[in-house]
């Protein structure tokens, strides 16, 4: 917002007392009401409001504590924002927003407060979703995002909120589009994103300890989606886990896989392999979501199945020190 | 009531040279239709052409307007144009969305006209936040949206309206009330007794009502809205009563379905807002047969030229089909 006077920043409660987790703090002291500005609970009317700023010139970043709120928008993101450059023939004016989207997991966010769409926002010609895992991926994105001219949807998940990592200095970008080869192995590819890369890293020990090279990639982005990195390694190891926060069905693991099988059929040793959330709704007891998400023991058992192998997951689950609906023993809710 | 406007206020025949102008290309449009060179749905707006032509005289150049499916005239009387429109009904490649939106979805950047798209009220946001823009940089332009009575049935209708009165917003909604939404009356949509502007004005912003076949009154409320709003008094809701004349998607009469009756239209037709008001004029001598016959001819031969420009363009090349999806980079 500094860069670009242009920017504008809305949604309900990025002003307020909690200010989005946090996320939003001291944006309203620095560059004042008229640019950051809390909203009615119009969620539609508000995508429509920042594709109409953007017309005119603003760039419009808008915030949902929940990506299930961003529903009430579809109209609006689908026919509107993802089209506009298309139907008018490259005739009309630049769409620039960004959606960030904060996905819940744990604590009960149930059905409507936990769920991962980004194979649906994918599926549309004209946006471009982006899921980051690590805190530099999380600002080089971002500043990536408001400065691309086309709609992008940036889809945030809480349980890393308070991750720590080394933050690059000034403007530091991350290139829409681009994977990310996050470990390097010979055996197998772990193709995942956001929340399930860090499982997977978490994961990383106990096949190396097996005798398994496993090299991950995270996607960064899911529209573009960087097929090349994927198809490269694959190539090179013969074997694909596709890992998603998703449920299975038509999901970005499903492009993935799908892809693999297609492009590089002859080099795979044996069948590709999805891992993904049941596909159910996501239930809100602590005792039906206990193992209803994957975690890095279940990446880790997945991958080393794939190579004919056993591992030993006991350390990963004596370091278990919270409950498993929470991201840490500081969490203690509300939400 | 119709309120006595002088002569030097309102532009009387640019403002029937409008509405004729508006009539004849749609005219046009429907009696060339069924060649089948035309392949996309039209939206026909005859019948209702005094609020086109009075809102876009109304309207500064350098304001911006936004529409839905019915958008011809607007984009028109915005100061679109008519070859680029008539080429891009072709899917030609020189139509102002090369050939990308047809009908339904026109664009006009130079003439402050942002676009217009086919899902009811999804542009009310739009023109919002156009406004949000304007009045974030302190631009004396206003955004007018133009919508029908069933966009106010949309819940973003509410949405955007309620959020331009809480920032008063320099935002001019612009309904034109032709009752049907395609073949449903209002009686199926709306509660009876109300007055889509009555309920309007309980959201907190300046709503009027006129009688939309009435060139003259719809330029004046429209002035005056527009004024109100650049004195920074907030968005205004303006709601005029028109009637469509043919079908609701096509070039056809359409009173043999039944969903309206015959004598409804007839009573309607009877107070056609173009004949009437050349009629005024003629009678009060701010025009005359010779000068109607001068401005018909000019426009009939605008329109065959803007048939003829479309018919001898281009279409695009297949590969179009494949660019333009986003800024920056072709293809996905």
């Amino acid at each position: 917002m500094e860069i670009d006077e242009r920017i504008l920043c809305f949604g309900l409660g990025v002003d307020d007392p909690k200010r989005i987790f946090g996320t939003t703090a001291g944006l309203v002291e620095r560059f004042g009401p008229r640019r950051v500005f809390d909203m009615p609970t119009s969620e539609a009317a508000m995508t429509g409001v920042a594709i109409g700023a953007s017309l005119d010139g603003a760039r419009c970043l808008m915030t949902h504590q929940r990506l299930d709120f961003f529903l009430l928008t579809l109209d609006q993101i689908v026919n509107n924002a993802a089209k506009w450059r298309y139907m008018f023939g490259g005739q009309a004016a630049p769409v620039r927003i960004v959606v960030r989207l904060i996905l819940g997991r744990g604590w009960g966010q149930g059905p409507t407060h936990s769920q991962n769409l980004q194979a649906w926002f994918a599926h549309i010609p004209g946006l471009k979703v982006v899921m980051p895992a690590s805190p530099a991926d999380a600002k080089g994105l971002l500043l990536s995002a408001l400065f691309d001219d086309n709609p992008v949807l940036f889809l945030e998940h809480r349980w890393l909120h308070q991750m720590q990592g080394e933050l690059p200095e000034g403007d530091h970008r991350v290139p829409i589009g681009k994977a990310a080869v996050v470990a390097e192995g010979s055996d197998l590819t772990i193709v995942t994103m956001s929340s399930m890369t860090v499982e997977t890293l978490h994961a990383l020990p106990a096949l190396q300890e097996a005798g398994i090279s496993a090299e991950v990639i995270d996607l960064r982005s899911i529209r573009p989606l960087d097929l090349d990195t994927v198809l490269a390694s694959v190539r090179k190891t013969g074997r694909l886990l596709a890992v998603d926060t998703a449920s299975p069905v038509c999901s970005v693991a499903s492009e993935i896989v799908a892809t693999a099988a297609c492009e590089c059929f002859d080099r795979l040793e044996g069948p590709p392999r999805r891992l993904a959330l049941p596909d159910f709704p996501v239930p809100t007891s602590p005792a039906l979501t206990d193992g209803f998400y994957p975690r890095a023991e279940q990446i880790a058992v997945a991958a080393a199945g794939m190579l004919g192998r056993t591992v030993d997951v006991a350390e990963i689950v004596a370091s278990r020190t919270s409950p498993h609906d929470v991201p840490g023993d500081w969490f203690k809710g509300p939400f | 009531m119709t309120p006595t406007v002088s002569g030097q206020d309102v532009p009387r025949e640019a403002l029937l040279r409008s509405m004729k102008r508006l009539r004849r290309l749609e005219e046009a449009i429907a009696e060339r239709y069924p060649e089948g060179r035309m392949r996309c749905p039209v939206h026909l707006s005859i019948g209702q052409e005094a609020v086109s032509a009075a809102v876009g005289l109304a309207l500064h150049p350098e304001d911006l307007a936004v529409s839905g499916h019915r958008a011809h005239t607007h984009y028109l009387a915005k100061g679109g144009s008519m070859p680029r429109l008539v080429a891009e009904i072709y899917g030609k490649q020189s139509g102002c969305s090369r050939g990308k939106g047809g009908s339904m979805h026109l664009v006009d950047e130079a003439a402050g006209f942002k676009g217009s798209t086919a899902i009811v009220g999804g542009t009310i946001p739009v023109g919002t936040g156009l406004g949000l823009s304007l009045a974030t940089r302190g631009s004396p332009q206003v955004a007018c949206v133009f919508f029908g009575d069933a966009a106010v049935e949309e819940g973003v209708f509410f949405e955007s309206v309620n959020f331009a009165a809480i920032r008063r917003l320099p935002v001019l909604y612009l309904c034109e009330n032709n009752f049907y939404s395609v073949y449903s009356p209002l009686r199926v949509r709306q509660p009876e007794g109300r007055r889509i502007h009555e309920m309007v004005a309980g959201l907190g912003l300046s709503a009027a009502y006129g009688d939309g076949n009435d060139p003259e009154l719809v330029y004046q409320m429209t002035g005056d809205a527009l004024a109100s709003i650049r004195s920074g008094a907030g968005p205004v809701f303006l709601e005029f009563t028109t009637y469509r004349y043919r079908e609701h998607c096509g070039p056809n009469f359409d009173n043999d379905l039944g969903y309206r009756t015959e004598a409804e239209f007839l009573e309607r037709r009877s107070a056609d807002p173009v004949e009437t008001y050349e009629m005024r004029l003629l009678e009060s001598g701010v025009v005359t047969r010779e000068s109607l016959a001068t401005m018909d001819a000019a426009i009939a031969a605008e329109v065959a030229d803007a048939f003829a420009f479309a018919e001898a363009s281009p279409f695009p090349d297949r590969s179009e089909a494949f660019s333009d999806l986003y800024v920056g980079e072709d293809g996905a």
